[in-house]
């Protein structure tokens, strides 16, 4: 009993330690991509070219104070980061870095990852809503309105995928794809799964709920400190969470000649992330009638008509 | 039924992308505006009523304040006022001088407001793009007078010193570098699909309206008005170059932002005819006295600056200072007319509105 929870606890950290370095690795290219694509330096005072600017910047959030603005509701107000923040770092349960390294395989990993990874939302509608503050309350309704409506474009490209491998696991997912990855069968699957995936993690171009210019920070306004290190950790956790559950509905996961399985699944994954930091400097914002629209006229019939072409290849080979 | 009532929203003054101290009263019915009353007067310094302690020539650098992002044209306005006031005539080389500080200066101002128009719409990278080339402009300014932001370069009669050594070259550099980069950004931002999904048909200014409101510059020449001062009622030595108006067809924001970038091939059009064609001789007459008496009477004189058309009025009592001087800015009549243009309209838009009619709060406020 103490053994197993003692298990359980290094386990926990393992993932933690793992997803805080793929965070920290991640702003710190979030800062040089968007430097290189500007034509700017960026970071290059702490350490080599900048390296240690992310540790600097988290002892920064940890130190700093934390301002609770008045009017608040408060209890809300404190645990929405971390009810934001927790989910999307749970959803890396069902996420095999390779061959055996998976913290539980489960027989509806598929599902668990989809299933906890929006619970992250509740965070920010609970952000928006005890804020008291106008801005932070349009930026919690348009979280909602977004998350609700691409969930289901991104739940149906994930559809085909499950049907074509017959199993919600995600370490069947990756040895089904050893002939070939998914992505050369379900191209237009792949595709609408990466645009609800960036829909999902409040990215650029949807990353409406937190428009700067429109709504200065959007849901995070009044939020500082730690409290605000975890909203933005979570929306980088979820990027990459999404981004590695790509690589394994679509990118074969693990699989890859002469280097080490883990090796494959950093490299496709990181790939993946370096496209969604060089969307965002890149594309402009939708407007929010816009991102509906692309979601309910655009995404979802295509959807579909993906789900019933990948039904009827099945069927008919 | 649910009770539902509208929320007011206070957009600024301390809002990132307001473009300055604008306060914007916003009524909203979810994210429709129902209403915007754009409330202003934070940045207000007393420009008009100091002036009338000063000499003329001490005026000249209250001018650089009005609208900051182009000193240069209001320096001309100005100038060129008192000019027309106190009869005094300008060699030749100073007029060439002042068009080629005038249209880089235009380049300037534009670059700022396109690249803060792609800014509103969340395009971050084309902001920085566009300063990088504003960055060659200031840098050619601070070659020519030593300031980077408020000039105070130009004097009555002419300008305060002449061209530097290399700056002609330096300037014709310029010209051939920013050329393709035009075509570039029209790529990047224009052209870009969600750009102009956001831009196009939002916030339609019809042609009525925008000569009733007083509207001027790329804002009404966006809507299909060929109105340029530099063409309609020319003044210093624009006759002598060849360059176009571009017009825009439906007003909308898209439209403006095309017709600052079209303005600015043209800027760099005239640059080059200016460069090619500058006459040796006096940058400043000299005969004009240090302490400027004009004679007693009133003037009124207009430019066109990058918002549109400034002006200054100018009332003389035939002493050294002037009576009144009152400014017509052209900022302040484009943002009136955000009341009319917004109520239907979502609060993302408001937002590309406000950065399309491009307000310079230093002019609007005063």
């Amino acid at each position: 009993m103490l053994l197993s929870l003692i298990f359980i606890i290094i386990q926990a950290l393992i993932v933690f330690a793992i997803v805080g370095a793929a965070v920290a690795v991640t702003l710190y290219s979030e800062i040089k991509v968007a430097s290189h694509v500007q034509s700017k330096l960026g970071y290059m005072r702490t350490g080599w070219h900048g390296s240690l600017q992310g540790i600097a910047d988290m002892i920064k959030l940890l130190l700093k104070e934390e301002i609770l603005p008045g009017k608040i509701d408060k209890l809300i107000f404190l645990i929405a980061p971390y009810v934001a923040f927790l989910p999307v770092f749970l959803s890396f349960i069902a996420i095999p870095l390779g061959p055996g390294l998976i913290v539980k395989d489960l027989n509806i990993g598929i599902l668990y990852f989809l299933a906890i990874s929006s619970v992250g939302a509740i965070g920010i509608i609970m952000a928006g809503w005890s804020s008291y503050n106008k801005y932070s309350l349009i930026g919690g309704l348009r979280s909602t309105a977004q998350v609700i409506s691409y969930e289901i474009p991104h739940l149906l490209s994930i559809l085909p995928v499950i049907m074509l491998t017959g199993s919600l696991s995600t370490v069947s997912i990756v040895n089904a794809q050893e002939k070939v990855w998914y992505i050369f069968l379900q191209p237009l699957g792949f595709l609408i799964y990466f645009i609800s995936t960036l829909a999902e993690c409040n990215r650029t171009p949807f990353d409406l709920p937190e428009a700067e210019s429109e709504l200065v920070s959007g849901y995070h306004t009044e939020y500082s400190g730690m409290r605000f290190g975890l909203f933005f950790m979570a929306e980088y956790t979820h990027v990459i969470a999404g981004c590695a559950m790509a690589t394994i509905l679509f990118l074969g996961g693990w699989r890859g000649v002469f280097l080490p399985p883990f090796f494959w699944f950093l490299l496709k994954t990181s790939f993946l992330v370096f496209i969604v930091l060089l969307l965002r400097w890149t594309l402009p914002r939708f407007r929010m009638d816009q991102h509906m629209y692309l979601n309910w006229y655009i995404l979802l019939p295509l959807s579909l008509f993906n789900l019933i072409i990948t039904g009827l290849g099945i069927l008919l080979f | 039924m649910i009770k539902t009532e509208e929320l007011y929203l206070n957009v600024g003054p301390q809002h990132p992308s307001t473009h300055g101290v604008l306060r914007v009263i916003v009524k909203l019915d979810g994210e429709r505006i129902v209403e915007a009353k754009p409330d202003i007067g934070y940045l207000h310094r007393n420009f008009e009523k100091i002036c009338e302690s000063r000499t003329y020539t001490q005026v000249i650098p209250f001018t650089d304040r009005l609208d900051y992002p182009s000193s240069m044209v209001n320096n001309l306005a100005y100038s060129m006022t008192v000019e027309k006031l106190a009869g005094i005539t300008v060699p030749k080389r100073a007029e060439y001088i002042r068009v080629i500080v005038a249209e880089l200066n235009r380049i300037a101002s534009h670059l700022l407001s396109f690249g803060a128009s792609g800014m509103d719409a969340g395009a971050f990278t084309i902001f920085l793009y566009c300063f990088r080339e504003r960055e060659f402009i200031v840098d050619l300014f601070e070659m020519l007078c030593g300031a980077r932001l408020t000039y105070n370069y130009l004097r009555f009669g002419g300008v305060s010193q002449d061209l530097p050594e290399g700056f002609i070259e330096k300037t014709k550099e310029f010209c051939n570098y920013f050329k393709p980069k035009i075509d570039e950004y029209e790529d990047f931002l224009l052209n870009n699909y969600i750009y102009s999904q956001r831009a196009k048909n939002v916030g339609i200014l019809k042609k009525e309206n925008a000569l009733s409101y007083g509207a001027s510059g790329p804002v009404l020449r966006a809507c299909g008005v060929k109105y340029d001062l530099r063409k309609d009622e020319p003044y210093s030595v624009y006759n002598e170059f060849d360059f176009d108006i571009p017009v825009g067809k439906n007003g909308d924001c898209w439209d403006r932002a095309k017709v600052r970038l079209e303005e600015m091939r043209q800027s760099v059009r005239i640059i080059e005819q200016a460069l090619e064609t500058i006459p040796d001789g006096e940058y400043l007459n000299s005969q004009v006295p240090r302490l400027l008496k004009p004679p007693v009477g009133d003037v009124y004189h207009h430019i066109e600056s990058p918002r549109g058309e400034l002006g200054f009025y100018i009332v003389s009592d035939g002493s050294s200072r002037p009576y009144r001087i009152k400014a017509r800015s052209p900022a302040f009549s484009n943002l009136s007319i955000i009341p009319l243009i917004s109520p239907g309209l979502l609060i993302a838009d408001l937002i590309i509105i406000i950065g399309s009619l491009d307000p310079c709060f230093g002019e609007i406020d005063r």
